[in-house]
């Protein structure tokens, strides 16, 4: 049963490889001609100004936590949807009560706010 | 020693140290970064396993979700991006003894346990089945649909308990303060 | 000629095993082989959508395009890659030298991974596991990883930022992308991209989901961060993004990717809802099913083009609350009322596509009313503001 995947895990050092030498290509094609003007940090021509370092937002934090939540609720229906075709009406309603409890997160969420982009 | 047994054990030989570098990794970045290779290790070790929908799901909720939120946690945190200092101290050595004696007193324990001496006979099951019975187990009454239907509340819990603590406070938001 | 590819797989198996290998090694070297070329064809395939890209665009501004290098600008993409090579790397000083470099290489392999499971036509296909949708959400988002490593390995501040807003854009609009892929899972009753296919024989899931369709390619757009989502990378306003410090090839890797995901949301849509391979007369010619599939592929691409030629781009707070108050309430909709309506017709006998039709024609007045419900309250609110303000500046005046 692992042979389908032989192929995927060809394909993927193939995708790390083949864009990996076309770079080793450009740094040996290119000039090297570094000088403090050229490798300093970009900031729109001028000085950079304080760290290199932001503080960040916690909004991002709950997008991604949000995500997080949706994606395991994802991954539990996907075995639900690849049984649909055997399932019976009331066992497709056990799985539409459990999207709609977690619609009700997201509501929750809304109305608390939490989506907005502060 | 067949192919099997050398991806199997190349992989989980990528996968111990990359966990091991986590700890070590004097920077925070980087620890997360060794943390996505460990994860990716035992992803291919649930391919390996021929459990190919779990491999699929730990890239997807580990690496795609849970990875990128610790990547955001630290870099939330001040003084991610700079050196932590020598995460190991002076008494490593004796530390590690101590963990190896512990481990080979362990596995003189289990190897004395009845039946460890068998070798596991694989199960004889198609997987596009495997997949399917998941599905229909989840909403079998007799079976699994009580914690399918719970995993759904805690899931609300978890949401509802980190919009709680993340949220920026009501006077933050009023005066507008944006950080 | 039921297998074609079959049997020019079987022919090479043939030449290598006359050459002393057995079967096993043989295949591997094979299916090596088959991976190296599909990579190859697809990072070269983006200098032809690259150079369609910029015609048709130009043609839709009413401009000519490239015309000067090669007939009809067709070596443009060419000459683009050539001077992008020969450029100087410059790697920024402080930057963290081995995330920098992988950065590019996670973002392009994240692309390159999901042609593993498209199937081109019958029997010519990568890999069929049976778990492709969720591997292609997975792999998919292995982008978004890189685009966050890639901002934060080039200690540039305003790269860092740029990264985390993109990737808070991507991982939002994974979420409507995942609710609207699990549509074609349950009409097909497999994760498997083959059987997605082969069960729309006698009607694509267009037909039965079209709402689906549609938050999947909305959603998909955003992801790979085209117009008009593509706020991260404004062209003709900010500088770059996550990719400031990027130069020669590491630029035109992460360009590449950008270009190449674009075409594969082209051919994930052609095969999850249009069909796939499926046309007239592909039972007797298998090898009808790939112009089949390219076609409709290049069909949803000259949509992608036709969109970011001519929407103007959204504002980030636009973009957020588009996400979490419109596609994803949306999908949540249409995954629901999907499953309840295809269940019910499967089991009370109903016409297929006219009850699944009926479901997402009460989705659709659903949301138009909400949407018009809110329309007259942000009007009603604009109007209450200017009443506020008029009197004060009469009282004042006079």
């Amino acid at each position: 049963m692992l042979q389908p995947w032989i192929f995927i895990a060809l394909l993927l050092p193939l995708g790390i490889i083949l864009p990996g030498v076309a770079i080793v290509a450009n740094q040996l094609l290119g000039p090297h001609k570094p000088n403090p003007a050229k490798t300093s940090t970009y900031e729109c021509g001028i000085e950079t100004v304080g760290e290199t370092w932001v503080q960040l937002k916690g909004q991002y934090y709950i997008f991604g936590l949000i995500f997080l939540i949706f994606d395991i609720e994802a991954v539990f229906l996907f075995p639900w949807a690849v049984a649909y075709d055997k399932l019976q009406l009331y066992m497709v309603l056990e799985g539409v009560l459990f999207i709609l409890i977690l619609a009700a997160g997201l509501v929750y969420a809304w109305q608390k706010g939490a989506l907005e982009w502060v | 020693m067949t192919i099997l047994q050398l991806v199997f054990l190349a992989t989980a030989a990528v996968t111990l140290v990359a966990a091991l570098m986590v700890v070590v990794s004097p920077r925070m970045v980087h620890a997360a970064l060794w943390l996505i290779l460990a994860l990716a290790g035992v992803a291919v070790l649930f391919v390996l396993l021929e459990a190919g929908f779990l491999g699929i799901v730990q890239v997807a909720v580990y690496i795609d979700a849970i990875a990128i939120l610790i990547i955001v946690t630290v870099m939330l945190t001040q003084r991610a991006m700079g050196e932590g200092g020598r995460q190991v101290n002076r008494s490593w050595l004796w530390a590690a003894l101590a963990a190896i004696v512990l481990f080979g007193g362990l596995l003189l324990m289990l190897s004395q346990a009845p039946g460890s001496a068998t070798v596991a006979t694989p199960l004889a099951a198609d997987a596009e089945a495997t997949v399917e019975d998941l599905g229909r187990a989840l909403v079998d009454v007799d079976r699994y649909v009580l914690p399918f239907e719970v995993a759904s509340v805690l899931l609300l819990a978890a949401l509802i308990g980190a919009i709680v603590v993340a949220r920026p406070s009501t006077e933050a938001r009023r005066e507008g303060r944006q950080p | 000629m039921s297998d074609p590819f079959g049997a020019i797989g079987g022919w090479l198996m043939g030449l290598l095993q006359s050459l002393g290998l057995e079967a096993g090694p043989a295949r591997f070297i094979l299916q090596f082989a088959a991976a190296g070329f599909l990579a190859t064809i697809l990072l070269l395939s983006t200098l032809f959508t690259i150079w369609a890209e910029r015609k048709i665009i130009a043609r839709m501004q009413d401009r000519l395009g490239p015309n000067r290098v090669g007939p009809f600008g067709m070596l443009q993409s060419v000459a683009d890659l050539v001077k992008l090579v020969t450029k100087e790397v410059i790697i920024p000083a402080g930057a963290d030298k081995l995330v920098y470099m992988i950065a590019p290489l996670l973002v392009v392999t994240s692309v390159v991974a999901i042609w593993a499971v498209v199937p081109l036509a019958p029997k010519l296909i990568g890999s069929d596991v049976n778990v492709s949708v969720l591997y292609i959400i997975s792999v998919g988002s292995i982008g978004t990883l890189g685009i966050m490593l890639a901002g934060m390995s080039s200690n540039n501040k305003y790269a860092l930022l740029g990264a985390f807003r993109t990737v808070a854009q991507m991982l939002s609009y994974a979420v409507p992308m995942i609710l609207s892929l699990l549509v074609p899972t349950l009409l097909a009753g497999s994760m498997g991209t083959v059987a997605i296919v082969e069960q729309q024989r006698a009607v694509p899931f267009f037909l039965l989901a079209p709402l689906a369709a549609v938050i999947f390619f909305i959603s998909s757009l955003t992801e790979v961060g085209r117009a008009p989502f593509d706020l991260a990378e404004a062209e003709s306003e900010l500088v770059a993004g996550f990719h400031i410090e990027y130069s020669g090839l590491s630029f035109g890797m992460f360009f590449v990717a950008e270009f190449l995901h674009a075409f594969t949301i082209g051919a994930l849509t052609a095969t999850l809802f249009l069909g796939g391979w499926q046309g007239p007369g592909v039972e007797q010619f298998p090898l009808l099913g790939l112009p089949y599939f390219l076609l409709k592929t290049l069909a949803v691409y000259f949509l992608l083009i036709w969109a970011r030629a001519t929407f103007p781009r959204v504002r980030i707070d636009q973009l957020n609350s588009l996400n979490w108050k419109f596609l994803t309430p949306l999908a949540l909709a249409v995954l629901v009322v999907s499953a309840v309506t295809d269940k019910l017709a499967s089991e009370l006998g109903w016409n297929r596509i006219l009850a699944n039709l009926a479901g997402e024609g009460v989705i659709v007045v659903g949301a138009l009313m909400g949407l018009w419900a809110y329309a007259r309250s942000l009007r009603r609110r604009q109007e209450s503001l200017r009443a506020q303000v008029t009197p004060s500046r009469a009282t004042g005046a006079s």
